[in-house]
């Protein structure tokens, strides 16, 4: 569906993407991630013909950015960071005039799909500026949906709501993934992205990695399980430590962490050598690291790695 | 062609709902046309002006009059120096609307959901051209015609009422005038590219009724007058610059540059 090789966009003397090569397969929710200033709205730009790339080459449902740029443009849909409605327009209004720029077919019937879809037909004939932040970005959502696109770029789509319309936009992505439509979401919210994205791909001016959140966590973290015993004993961490598969061993806040291979086959030997020396397990569990952790290793890792480098 | 009335349509919607973009539509064509007429009738009214000597007026004009009496000259005279009223408007209301309708989608950020749909920049920029110049231009038509009517009515010389709608005015009124439209709402789409004020951008892109004014002040001032000849020539200077104007705003009306310069 999206296809970029060596992707790059300057601006000046400052590099905003550097030779970002990537692939999201149809269907799929593409989690897009990376600090503020990384670079993540320029590719959004040109990957829906706004602006064009200094080099590199991408493909958006095989129309070739750059060269095809108004078939792309007739066949995504995009949500900007900013909603950018017409306050004094309805909402009605405002979807109307997008429709025809987008040369909707039906345009009545399809207003009134979406606006009944997000739950903002009965506002329908109300001025947009009047609407609160929630039902700004819905409307916005559905403008984005009028076309029917196969792709939809998602710029920050809960930022500056609250909980609760965060969480209806949320519950709306994921009934678009159902449909089978390919999402690319650029988000802070990480945790929305662990729950929404199938891959991710966390960048800061150039892609830093890209995968499964849990293959992401494979990679970057040791497979951690937590014990909880009923008090903590030297002796337990001297036992647990002589084991060959265990990597490392600590106690933390009354629990013990051991970071071991393959904990599927070796949590009954760790079990197994704790009962042996006299331990009360109360309970096991995996650690599992957050999105947050990957991303904030991630970052901080390519920042180091910056600054090693003489910037 | 479609695209291009879609967003005229729009645009119009949006920009007559601001207070300040309708009434300076609404009332300033009023007043412009109110003026002569006011002049016409308190001249007519006032007796014949054949009090009025030639040498009351300036020679180059008298040459104009052609055979009308001392105080039709005189009346003319005076009238004719609001004929650059009608020069106006289709230059103040075309840089209102498009200061009003440019800046406003830069501080709403609106542009950006346009740019991603399949309309062209050329689309966009001549739909939101149109949208400033028609109505200066159509006020200004409706005005003169209201004008026109007002004078057959208003008890004057027919040779007066002859002169003041023979070529030299309609050439005025329907060729310099949508001229004057197309220039300035180019020119109030390069300030307002570069503004995010509203009516920063208008006082600024109104600096282009200057030169008009310089010919308001210099046929007062009897340097000299408008007649076919200098209206002739400044429709093809007009349009000379009116072609370079456009090809300068289109190049700012790029996606990228409105993007990534508009500020």
């Amino acid at each position: 569906m999206i296809q970029t090789e060596n992707l790059t966009k300057r601006f000046g003397k400052n590099l905003a993407v550097d030779r970002l090569t990537l692939k999201v397969e149809a269907g799929e929710v593409f989690g897009f991630l990376g600090p503020n200033g990384a670079g993540k709205t320029t590719t959004i730009r040109m990957l829906t013909a706004l602006i064009s790339p200094t080099s590199g080459e991408a493909t958006v449902l095989g129309w070739e950015i750059g060269r095809e740029d108004g078939q792309v443009r007739r066949r995504v849909g995009i949500l900007t960071e900013s909603p950018g409605l017409y306050d004094r327009l309805s909402a009605e209004r405002n979807l109307a005039f997008f429709a025809r720029l987008y040369e909707v077919e039906d345009i009545p019937e399809q207003v009134e799909r979406y606006l009944r879809m997000l739950g903002l037909w009965d506002r329908r004939a109300e001025a947009a500026g009047t609407f609160s932040k929630g039902m700004r970005q819905k409307l916005a959502i559905a403008r984005a949906l009028l076309h029917e696109p196969q792709v939809l770029f998602l710029d920050e789509p809960t930022s500056a709501l609250d909980p609760e319309a965060a969480h209806m936009v949320r519950e709306f992505i994921a009934s678009l993934k159902h449909e089978g439509r390919t999402i690319f979401l650029c988000t802070h919210n990480l945790d929305e992205a662990d729950r929404l994205c199938d891959r991710i791909a966390v960048f800061n001016t150039r892609l830093l990695a890209l995968d499964t959140p849990n293959a992401l966590r494979r990679q970057l973290y040791q497979r951690t399980v937590v014990f909880h015993l009923s008090q903590i004993e030297p002796r337990f961490v001297e036992r647990v430590g002589e084991l060959p598969f265990v990597r490392m061993v600590r106690e933390t806040e009354g629990k013990l962490l051991i970071a071991l291979d393959d904990p599927e086959s070796n949590n009954p030997s760790v079990v197994r050598a704790l009962v042996e020396v006299g331990a009360d397990i109360q309970f096991v569990g995996e650690l599992r690291r957050s999105l947050e952790d990957i991303y904030l290793k991630l970052v901080r890792e390519d920042a180091e790695a910056g600054s090693g480098n003489g910037d | 062609m479609d695209k291009i009335w879609v967003i005229m349509r729009k645009e119009w919607a949006e920009v007559f709902k601001n207070r300040f973009v309708f009434f300076t539509v609404a009332f300033l064509p009023l007043i412009l046309v109110a003026l002569p007429l006011i002049m016409l009738y308190v001249t007519g009214s006032s007796g014949d002006l054949s009090g009025l000597s030639s040498t009351d007026m300036p020679t180059t004009f008298t040459e104009l009059c052609g055979e009308m009496s001392e105080g039709e000259c005189g009346q003319y005279f005076l009238v004719s120096q609001f004929m650059l009223l009608f020069m106006l408007m289709p230059m103040v209301i075309p840089v209102t609307i498009a200061s009003y309708s440019i800046v406003g989608e830069k501080t709403t950020r609106t542009l950006e959901p346009v740019l991603a749909t399949p309309v062209t920049t050329l689309e966009l920029l001549a739909g939101k051209a149109l949208a400033a110049a028609l109505p200066g231009v159509a006020v200004t038509w409706i005005g003169f015609a209201v004008f026109a009517i007002g004078a057959h009515l208003i008890a004057t010389s027919p040779v007066v009422i002859a002169r003041l709608t023979d070529p030299l005015w309609l050439m005025t009124i329907f060729v310099v005038g949508p001229l004057l439209a197309i220039a300035s709402v180019s020119v109030a789409v390069m300030v307002s590219s570069r503004t995010n004020d509203p009516r920063v951008a208008e006082q600024l892109s109104m600096l282009v009724i200057l030169p008009l004014l310089a010919v308001f002040f210099g046929q007062i001032a009897g340097l000299f007058f408008i007649n076919e000849t200098l209206i002739l020539w400044m429709a093809v200077a007009l349009a000379l610059i009116d072609a370079g104007l456009f090809a300068f705003a289109t190049q700012l009306f790029q996606r990228e540059t409105i993007l990534t310069r508009w500020k």
